[in-house]
């Protein structure tokens, strides 16, 4: 066990994976010489050298293309979207080609390319650095959507997608990049490994079921620290809430998240990412049809309004932070008034 | 002066002059005529293996006829004919080893018919039974791209990682004129020049993008692009299969060397209409198609061959003869194909187990069975 940053977990897993496969190569733009403008290559290129860890010349979309026939020669590249906001460029040869050539060629050509995002807010950034597009990708057949909230997740599943053998999403969380936390670097040895498409319970719980990823995992972690204080009203004011991390986002791991919703009767849903068509919408579907007889309250979704990634000096009221989150798990409790009580005449 | 922007736009020359002469080596009379260095590329081209280039062109282009005919039977539902482009792509596949990789439009049925596709597998996606028709590896070609100009970013990756892999195979991506207004075609010649990448970049310049004219896509040669990319670029008589096959021989054998990729413009015209569904009756000049048709591609072979007593009425009847047989073998490999059953539609979507589709698999198989005799 060693203490890093998220960022250097994410590092060592490159390293790890690079050193074990020669057929893994790392592509993007200041991913070189550079590390990265968060350096999370740091390093590679001098170790492994400037034919496995490639600085692209800047197109993303001609750097998904090429990714595309190194795949088709036998080569599982990883790629670096600098920012989030970047990689619509890109968007075109990841659905028509990155998300369909295996189902397209009926098994034949394998795409294993592992796409790597840093994504969502609060890094008071200017536009295009803090958005977050994974429902784009989790709607598109074909892909894997893959978030990690920990340094060990972090190095875990970045592994773990870069073995798989379908292309995989990795968004990272930006503003958890220097997040530190133990990290085991042999836990992919271990027989207790989650897959990757597996949801964890961060924080077990008995009143509400809270459900998010990525950079509001710690968010939430705060938020059931919170509620299980409670407001000083004694043991009648504090909620128990069970925080689950989902990590893949495509598929969803609906069985832990029903597991929890059966025994609590009540989902809270949070993302930074606009609420139309997002995970959370789907999430809600799922479990409204597959816990109806469970559910105490409607579904509540926690997330950043249907407006574009404002200015920073907007993104604190954007984000979903603890007492928004609190306000909804208040509302599934009664404590709060539904938000549409009395909306249906 | 032009008032609006349209018509600014539609008073524009029709053809620009070419930056130089495009190669050629047989007239449209079948005169062989010299273009140094390329003589030299084809000089080993005798008259058999002349005769077998003509050979190629009559199939393909009769097997081309016979999937349009079974479009307008109701066999297939759409099909591009290649017809007017025969040597371009015959001339260009003839030159590449097994271990090439080829990148494609949906136009290029005779670079497939030479890299060894097997004829029905041609036929699946146009009738519908499946997305693509063959394992490319198994054929060193990848199946159709239909996005356009999408391709040839692979083409250069692939060529990218052959020479990682310290071969020396090539990869040629095949496009046509209008993918060359595309990013990723742009974008992929930056990249191939930034990398040295051993990819061919061959442009059908067939002279429409549906009903656009080139010149909406280009005001000087588009050959003239290449260049400014650090990539050296040919014109050549894309209905010259002769000249075709030395231009491309002298890219491969470059790229081969070491020397990195070469932009091919092969300067031909689409005889028929884009698709199946196209009615080019709305937007050609019937002058200008004869024109080219007085340019066509298997004439010149065959009066060429013919002056030189490589071909004579027998051996024209016998490659007449395998051209139909390959065309009834064309239309049983159609007809036979059957609807594939309705769960196979969930195959392959994912390489490795995924729980969201292997459960509508499995709910959807449920489903289809609840409407079967004896159920309910």
């Amino acid at each position: 066990m060693a203490e890093m940053t998220l960022a250097k977990a994410l590092n060592a897993s490159l390293r790890r994976s690079l050193a074990h496969d020669d057929r893994v190569l790392i592509m993007g733009e200041d991913i070189g010489t550079l590390g990265g403008v968060f350096r999370v290559t740091d390093g590679l290129k001098a170790e492994f050298g400037g034919d496995r860890v490639m600085d692209m010349p800047l197109a993303e979309s001609g750097i998904l293309g090429m990714a595309v026939g190194l795949a088709f020669k036998g080569f599982r590249p990883v790629v670096e979207i600098q920012f989030d906001g970047f990689i619509y460029p890109a968007f075109d040869q990841i659905v028509t080609q990155v998300a369909k050539l295996h189902y397209r060629t009926r098994g034949n050509v394998r795409m294993p390319i592992t796409i790597r995002v840093p994504f969502g807010g609060g890094i008071g950034a200017v536009e295009h650095h803090s958005e977050s597009p994974e429902a784009y990708f989790a709607h598109t057949a074909g892909l894997r959507v893959v978030t990690c909230s920990t340094p060990q997740d972090a190095h875990t599943l970045l592994q773990q997608a870069i073995w798989c053998d379908d292309p995989v999403l990795f968004f990272e969380p930006k503003r958890r990049y220097w997040t530190k936390g133990e990290v085991d670097e042999d836990a992919l040895d271990r027989d207790d490994v989650l897959p990757m498409g597996s949801a964890r319970v961060v924080v077990p719980g008995s009143d509400v079921t809270l459900v998010t990823y990525g950079p509001l995992v710690a968010t939430a972690i705060d938020a059931a620290a919170a509620a299980a204080a409670g407001s000083g009203g004694g043991d009648a004011d504090t909620v128990s809430i069970e925080v689950i991390d989902l990590r893949s986002l495509a598929p969803v791991d609906v069985d832990t998240v029903v597991a929890s919703v059966a025994k609590t009767g009540r989902l809270v849903i949070a993302h930074e990412a606009q609420r139309t068509g997002g995970i959370g919408a789907d999430l809600a579907a799922e479990l409204t049809d597959r816990c109806f007889y469970h559910l105490e309250a409607a579904p509540q979704r926690v997330t950043g309004f249907d407006i574009p990634y404002p200015a920073s000096r907007h993104e604190e009221h954007f984000l979903p932070d603890l007492d928004r989150i609190l306000d909804a798990v208040d509302r599934t409790m009664g404590r709060r008034p539904a938000l549409y009580a009395g909306a249906v005449l | 002066m032009p008032s609006s922007l349209s018509e600014s736009r539609e008073s524009q020359p029709r053809a620009s002059a070419p930056h130089d002469r495009p190669v050629q080596l047989l007239d449209p009379s079948g005169r062989r005529v010299p273009h140094a260095p390329y003589d030299d590329y084809v000089a080993d081209v005798s008259g058999d293996q002349l005769a077998s280039l003509y050979e190629d062109l009559v199939i393909v282009r009769r097997l081309d006829v016979e999937a349009t005919a079974l479009q307008r039977q109701g066999e297939l539902g759409l099909w591009p004919p290649l017809l007017g482009q025969e040597a371009a792509q015959v001339g260009s596949a003839r030159v590449l080893r097994p271990d090439d990789f080829v990148f494609s439009s949906y136009r290029e049925n005779a670079v497939a018919y030479c890299r060894g596709v097997k004829l029905t597998e041609m036929l699946n996606v146009w009738r519908g039974t499946a997305l693509s028709g063959w394992n490319p590896y198994e054929v060193g070609m990848a199946t159709p791209a239909i996005v356009i100009g999408t391709q040839a970013l692979h083409a250069m990756g692939y060529a990218v990682g052959a020479k990682l892999d310290g071969e020396d195979s090539v990869a040629v991506a095949y496009f046509g004129d209008g993918a060359t207004t595309q990013g990723d075609v742009n974008e992929a010649m930056v990249f191939a020049a930034s990398f040295r990448a051993p990819v061919i970049f061959f442009c059908q310049n067939n002279q429409w993008a549906i009903s656009e004219p080139v010149t909406l896509q280009a005001q000087r040669p588009i050959a003239d692009r290449a260049p400014g990319f650090g990539i050296p670029s040919v014109r050549v008589d894309g209905n010259d299969v002769l000249a075709v096959m030395a231009v491309m021989r002298r890219a491969v054998e470059q790229a081969r060397e070491g020397g990195g990729p070469t932009f091919i413009e092969a300067i031909t015209y689409r005889m028929g209409p884009h698709t199946t569904s196209d009615d080019p009756s709305r937007y050609v000049d019937p002058l200008e198609r004869e024109e080219w048709a007085g340019r066509d591609p298997l004439a010149r072979v065959e009066a060429h061959l013919r002056e030189a007593g490589g071909l004579d009425d027998a051996l024209a009847a016998s490659i007449a003869r395998r051209a139909d047989e390959a065309a009834a073998e064309f239309r049983a490999g159609c007809t036979e194909q059957v609807d594939p059953p309705p769960l196979t539609m969930f195959d392959h979507v994912y390489a490795e187990p995924h729980r969201g589709v292997d459960e509508q698999r499995r709910q959807f198989g449920e489903y289809l069975e609840s409407f079967e005799e004896g159920v309910n």
